[in-house]
């Protein structure tokens, strides 16, 4: 079985197989992503997790084929949405699909508009290129969908430039321009990083309503462990370009099995959680995850994780771990996984 | 802890002119920090909280003077820094120092460590030759958990969060007693933020430090800090010990972004208090309260007053009208009370 199939036995809406990606560096070439698999079901959100560098974003843009070629290539795998392997498509093809049926939206919405169209005309092209819209029906289209995405006044602001917009409204532009065509599968890269707590609430609670209503999927790739709760039903895990757990979200938060999960889980403060207080105030230790990720090209041997693992035992050096099923719908790539709490 | 404050802020003002037009006449005033009290104590550590351009940086730079106040007062360990000059400051500076956000842009990229951790001995003439010097850079190595062979390397060598590791031990580095710590751990990965913040803990522990701790991170704040201020639109609109403020937020502002952090448990059910709109610019903030527009409980008198900081008994303040009634009216408030010693004084008492 397809790790992370659709649990309602509808074919996944998009089907990532060993995807592998190679980044061109001075000193040869280094696999960033390295045999990544999952899917995602129609309607479904899937979360993909991990820090900088850990391949969460290359996935992301590998899949559409938007990672510069050079220096990316991608050396593996298959991506198939719609029943159709995109890494196949030609770029006409290709096209067809980004910004239709699949598009995307980044972390920083200032360099993803273009400061030269006026929020209008950037949200008209997709809808004139894609559904053959005239400009008029172009231009109403782009108005109902800045009043979708709940921009004040959208039949003034459809003239705005970007720069006249605030961080929080570009990200509703940005959103307004993804679901345009009313595609299957939005890739929300970071959407809500460069924003304010109570404007990533905003958003975070709008890009949920919207989905709701259009059924779409969504892949939502964050480092934020807080934002992967609220809104996702499975997580993908990642570490040095590997998947290393591949779980449905409440079993992922009640139990991770990576120790690389857990150790992160537990790094983290908890909000108006228990406190003890000292005679200085609540001054605890986290419980910091040791040492750092290493630099893709010097990976360990093995268990990329296992020189900060507290886990780790001698056969993680030697033999290399695969994802596999430890419990119920939990998949990771340990030798010895967390046990069950 | 002392219960004489080591920092003293009252009334501060940080506005920046806004020029533009013939001849660039001054037009009007980003009113970036608008009449701000409150003190630090030995020991504490101070979180300040808010969004993008509540104002939080430009306080902490103020209280070190690396930005002059417009108006108001900062006293340090008793003394009125205010109004000192570069000179007449500089003896003070080995005792405040800062940590900067961007552990990447705040190293000088061709300076080894050995010159970056040095130099703060030489300016102030603290260390009795080189070899001393040496010594004393090598302990704080060891201190950072940063080996010795990082004496010889540049900057660019270390990862972000050795880099802060860095920027951590340049500020310590002339035993400070006062560190204000702007986002240190914002620009650092999950794993890595850990890691730092445990770091600052224990150089506190050991060294008797007193941080101003400012961060959007909510739930990092709450973890270091004593007691917390929170900014909106260049004001403080909520000041209480650490767990008062995160248990029983009284400020509506503060329900708000409480609400809106995220929280990492999919089995807790979601109490979004949504607020809606964005804060308002601070070139014109609204009249009276400058968070009515946004708040759900907001009364006619919230367009027209603004409120004060009132106080509501164990060290919590709000500017809320709707704390009005709770009050403890005594308009000076003691300077501190509780048994636990780390009660402020009233932010507003004179």
């Amino acid at each position: 079985m397809t790790p992370g199939a659709s649990p309602s036995g509808d074919g996944p809406l998009l089907d990532v197989r060993g995807l592998a990606v190679e980044l061109a560096r001075d000193e040869g070439r280094v696999r960033a992503v390295d045999g990544v698999s999952f899917a995602v079901p129609p309607g479904g959100t899937l979360g993909v997790v991990g820090e900088s560098g850990c391949g969460k974003s290359l996935t992301a843009l590998s899949l559409l084929k938007l990672a510069p070629q050079p220096p990316v290539r991608v050396a593996a795998g298959e991506v198939f949405f719609q029943g159709r392997d995109l890494l196949k498509l030609s770029d006409d093809e290709l096209r067809r699909v980004r910004g239709r049926h699949a598009a995307m939206v980044f972390q920083e919405p200032m360099t993803s508009l273009n400061p030269v169209f006026t929020v209008g005309e950037q949200i008209s092209e997709g809808v004139r290129l894609h559904l053959g819209a005239s400009r008029s029906q172009a231009r109403e289209r782009s108005v109902e969908m800045l009043r979708q995405v709940g921009i004040p006044a959208p039949g003034e602001r459809v003239d705005a430039w970007p720069h006249q917009l605030s961080g929080g409204m570009r990200q509703r532009v940005m959103l307004a321009m993804a679901l345009a065509c009313d595609p299957s599968l939005l890739i929300a890269d970071e959407p809500t990083t460069a924003l304010d707590v109570t404007i990533q609430a905003q958003i975070l609670d709008l890009l949920k309503r919207l989905q709701a209503e259009r059924g779409m999927a969504v892949m939502l790739i964050t480092h934020d462990l807080g934002v992967v709760a609220e809104s996702c039903d499975t997580v993908v895990v990642m570490y040095a370009g590997k998947v290393v757990e591949h779980a449905p979200v409440r079993e992922l938060f009640a139990s991770p099995a990576h120790p690389y999960t857990a150790g992160l889980l537990r790094s983290l403060p908890s909000l108006g959680g228990e406190v003890t207080d000292g005679p200085q105030g609540p001054r605890r230790r986290l419980r910091a995850i040791p040492g750092m990720v290493p630099a893709l090209g010097k990976l360990p041997s093995g268990c990329a994780f296992r020189e900060r693992c507290e886990r780790a035992q001698e056969e993680c050096s030697r033999v290399t771990p695969v994802l596999e099923r430890k419990r119920g719908g939990q998949l990771a790539a340990c030798h010895h996984p967390v046990p069950a709490s | 802890m002392s219960a004489e404050p080591l920092l003293q802020a009252k009334d501060v003002q940080v506005h920046f002119p806004v020029r533009g037009g013939w001849l660039g006449r001054v037009r009007g005033a980003v009113k970036a920090v608008d009449g701000v009290t409150f003190d630090v104590f030995r020991g504490e550590t101070l979180g300040v909280v808010g969004e993008s351009g509540c104002g939080k940086s430009t306080l902490g730079r103020a209280v070190l003077r690396l930005v002059s106040p417009t108006a108001g007062s900062i006293h340090f360990d008793g003394q009125d820094v205010t109004g000192l000059s570069q000179r007449r400051l500089r003896p003070l500076r080995r005792r405040m120092q800062f940590v900067f956000q961007d552990p990447y842009a705040s190293l000088n990229p061709r300076m080894t460590v050995r010159e970056i951790l040095g130099e703060p001995f030489d300016i102030h003439g603290l260390a009795r030759g080189p070899g001393e010097r040496e010594r004393e850079v090598a302990a704080l190595l060891d201190a950072m958990g940063l080996p010795r062979e990082a004496l010889g390397r540049y900057p660019h060598e270390f990862s972000g969060g050795q880099r802060q590791r860095l920027g951590i031990a340049r500020a310590i580095a002339l035993r400070p007693d006062l560190v204000v710590a702007d986002e240190p751990i914002s620009a650092l990965d999950v794993s890595i933020q850990a890691q730092i913040v445990n770091l600052l803990v224990d150089l506190q522990r050991e060294r008797g430090l007193t941080y101003v701790f400012i961060a959007h991170d909510l739930n990092i704040v709450e973890h270091v800090s004593t007691r917390v201020a929170v900014m909106y639109l260049g004001r403080i609109v909520e000041l209480a010990p650490s767990a008062s403020l995160y248990r029983r937020p009284r400020h509506p502002y503060t329900q708000a972004l409480l609400a809106s952090v995220p929280v990492p448990d999919p089995e807790r059910p979601r109490t979004r208090l949504l607020v809606p709109g964005e804060p308002p610019s601070p070139l014109a903030p609204p009249p009276g309260c400058t968070f009515h527009p946004r708040c759900p409980h907001a009364m006619e008198r919230c367009r027209r007053e603004s409120p004060p900081l009132y106080p509501l008994g164990s060290g919590h303040f709000a500017a809320c009208f709707l704390a009005e009634g709770e009050s403890q009216q005594s308009s000076t408030a003691p300077r501190s009370g509780g048994a636990d010693g780390v009660l402020a004084q009233s932010p507003s008492s004179g």
